[in-house]
């Protein structure tokens, strides 16, 4: 009996052939640490009277509410410059954008790394290879101190995506169909090991990030994109660094991208996965286009693409923060920007922006959000009745021009066009 | 005698704390007074040291926020019964040393509002002449959290528990 892509990483990482079930002792490459458990992160480690066993392993970033919203935001992010400063810590500060994104453009994430982040869409480390999983304050603390962390080496899910997406129709799609097919539930302390194939290589690295970002929302601790296309020529994928075909999956799922449709997650679970066509018309009061799910260069392109030459409705906010400095400077760079600007867009800080309701866009009672984030939970973007709807960046940028939810295609043959023809 | 709170399924770490009130939001001395702020508004001022939560189904899916589980420890809860967890959510509840059950057949007998004891050791769970058996937590979990959480295993022994 072969082993899975978690097993083979984890196996390698212990220095013995370990199995799902087991309960292992790794070292950590990597520890992703936010500036909203910063705090407590800090508290944890001098509990322990400990410091950061190896400090070049070790990444802050502040994303989740920046620029400070409020004082106690504001002298949380002081005290981690100080504490950065003084214990030789790397720091992404006010600006450079969310952690996942920051951390694969900086390289540190890798094949075959195990890399520990506060944050639960940890997963999206998956995407290059990397062995990526959120945990709370208390075993991010653990992991620096210790330089290790323990695992339960999990059950694998396999999930294949075959043939090309159509036009119109993007990896966000593909993530959502996969969660609802998944459900809320179905990958809960499993790996879920992705293999693109038939024409799915060709998916990007932007792209695979995106599914591996949705895998938690199914209850993953890790989310695998078996290695294919441009990761083979951006990164140093060693020769073990696959599945063995007889390989043990505890579920077998299989997506044809060529016959995938718009899809949107209805309020107020994330499996709550329906065509666009079944909410088409739904009124929307803001638009997010951005977060570690779909804040991307490609992603920006996608909406612009969508709103060149036109502007959003009336009454409607359409908010893009793009999810890095990187991404700004390239978009900015290539005119993506500006097309943005002229339909009406506002464009804030790389970050988290929006995503958790703490800033930059929070929702009144009874608002309506089309967002291209990852959450869709009663409360978590402000009012307990405001409804967000997740979806591609295609859709967001749609439903800001229509003021409805809609596709690009039906702008083509809004009431709005028809009476300029 | 401990009270029962019974929430339903798929109950995630929003509902448990939302992001606003988080301690990086509202300061580290008060988050705690808006758990389930949304969901249960009285809960934070009516709930009592030694009180048990039930969920049902996929309990503290979401966010990896320790503060929500930690929010409930401050509230005095020791102790929480579901018919199934997210797994991050898990890790917090044993890092803080708040002992995660789990029983389909004891939460769907558990109504809220109920009088209860829980002997966290054993998982020995009494409801006027009923008894319930829940499964203790496996070694590791009991290891850690005989001291305390895994943070205080952790300061005493230097490694982890079975490492």
């Amino acid at each position: 009996m072969g082993l899975t892509l978690a097993e083979k990483i984890l196996s390698k990482k212990v220095g013995r052939e370990v199995r799902a079930g087991e309960l292992v002792v790794v070292e950590v490459d990597q520890v992703m640490v936010v500036d909203s458990i910063a705090g407590s992160f800090f508290k944890r480690l001098a509990y322990l009277e400990a410091t950061p066993r190896y400090p070049e392993r070790v990444s802050i970033v502040i994303d989740h509410v920046a620029p400070a919203a409020n004082l106690e935001v504001a002298k949380a992010q002081k005290e981690i410059r100080e504490w950065g400063r003084k214990h030789g810590i790397r720091v992404f500060d006010v600006g450079r954008g969310v952690c996942h994104q920051v951390l694969i453009e900086e390289g540190l994430a890798q094949p075959g790394w195990i890399v520990v982040g506060s944050d639960s869409h940890s997963t999206t480390y998956g995407a290059v290879g990397a062995f990526g999983t959120g945990m709370g304050a208390t075993d991010i603390a653990l992991a620096a101190a210790s330089g290790r962390t323990w695992l339960r080496v999990p059950e694998s899910v396999k999930v294949t995506f075959r043939g090309r997406l159509p036009k119109g129709v993007t990896a966000k799609d593909a993530a959502l169909e996969m969660v609802r097919l998944l459900t809320a539930e179905g990958a809960t302390y499993m790996a879920v090991e992705i293999h693109l194939q038939e024409g799915a290589e060709a998916l990007s690295r932007g792209e695979r990030m995106t599914l591996a970002n949705l895998t938690v929302e199914a209850g993953a601790k890790v989310g695998l994109v078996v290695p294919s296309g441009e990761i083979l020529d951006l990164y140093q994928v060693p020769d073990w660094f696959y599945p063995d075909p007889d390989a043990r999956y505890v579920r077998e799922v299989e997506i044809d991208l060529s016959r995938l449709t718009p899809r949107v997650s209805v309020p107020f679970y994330v499996d709550n996965v329906h065509e666009v066509a079944e909410v088409r018309g739904k009124r929307v009061d803001q638009v997010f286009i951005g977060t570690c799910t779909n804040g991307r260069l490609e992603d920006l392109r996608a909406a612009a693409e969508v709103l060149r030459g036109k502007r959003v409705a009336p009454g409607v906010r359409l908010l893009v923060i793009p999810a890095s400095s990187q991404v700004l400077e390239e978009a900015t760079r290539d005119g993506t920007l500006l097309t943005l600007l002229e339909a009406g867009a506002t464009i804030g800080t790389p970050g988290c922006g929006p995503c958790m309701g703490r800033h930059m866009g929070v929702l009144a009672p009874g608002e309506v959000c089309v967002s291209t984030s990852n959450r869709n939970f009663r409360g978590r973007m402000g009012a307990p009745d405001a409804e967000i709807y997740l979806a591609s960046p295609r859709v967001a940028a749609a439903s800001a021009v229509a003021g409805y939810i809609a596709t690009p295609e039906d702008l083509a043959s809004s009431p709005q066009e028809e009476a300029h023809a | 005698m401990p009270r029962v709170w019974k929430f339903g399924d798929h109950i995630n770490t929003d509902d448990i704390l939302p992001g606003k009130y988080a301690p990086f939001m509202v300061g580290e001395d008060r988050f705690h007074t808006f758990a389930f702020a949304h969901l249960r508004p009285e809960f934070a001022q009516e709930v009592k040291p030694g009180d048990i939560l039930v969920f049902g189904r996929n309990a503290g899916l979401g966010s990896s926020r320790e503060y929500a589980p930690e929010a409930l420890k401050r509230l005095g809860i020791r102790a929480v019964i579901a018919k199934s967890y997210a797994r991050i959510f898990f890790r917090n509840l044993v890092n803080l040393g708040i002992v995660p059950f789990e029983s389909e057949e004891v939460v769907d007998a558990l109504e809220d509002g109920d009088r209860v004891e829980l002997d966290l050791e054993t998982g020995v769970l009494v409801r006027g002449g009923e008894r319930f058996a829940l499964r203790p937590p496996p070694p590791f979990l009991l290891e850690a959290l005989r001291e305390g959480s895994l943070l205080d295993y952790y300061k005493k022994h230097g490694r982890f528990p079975g490492e």
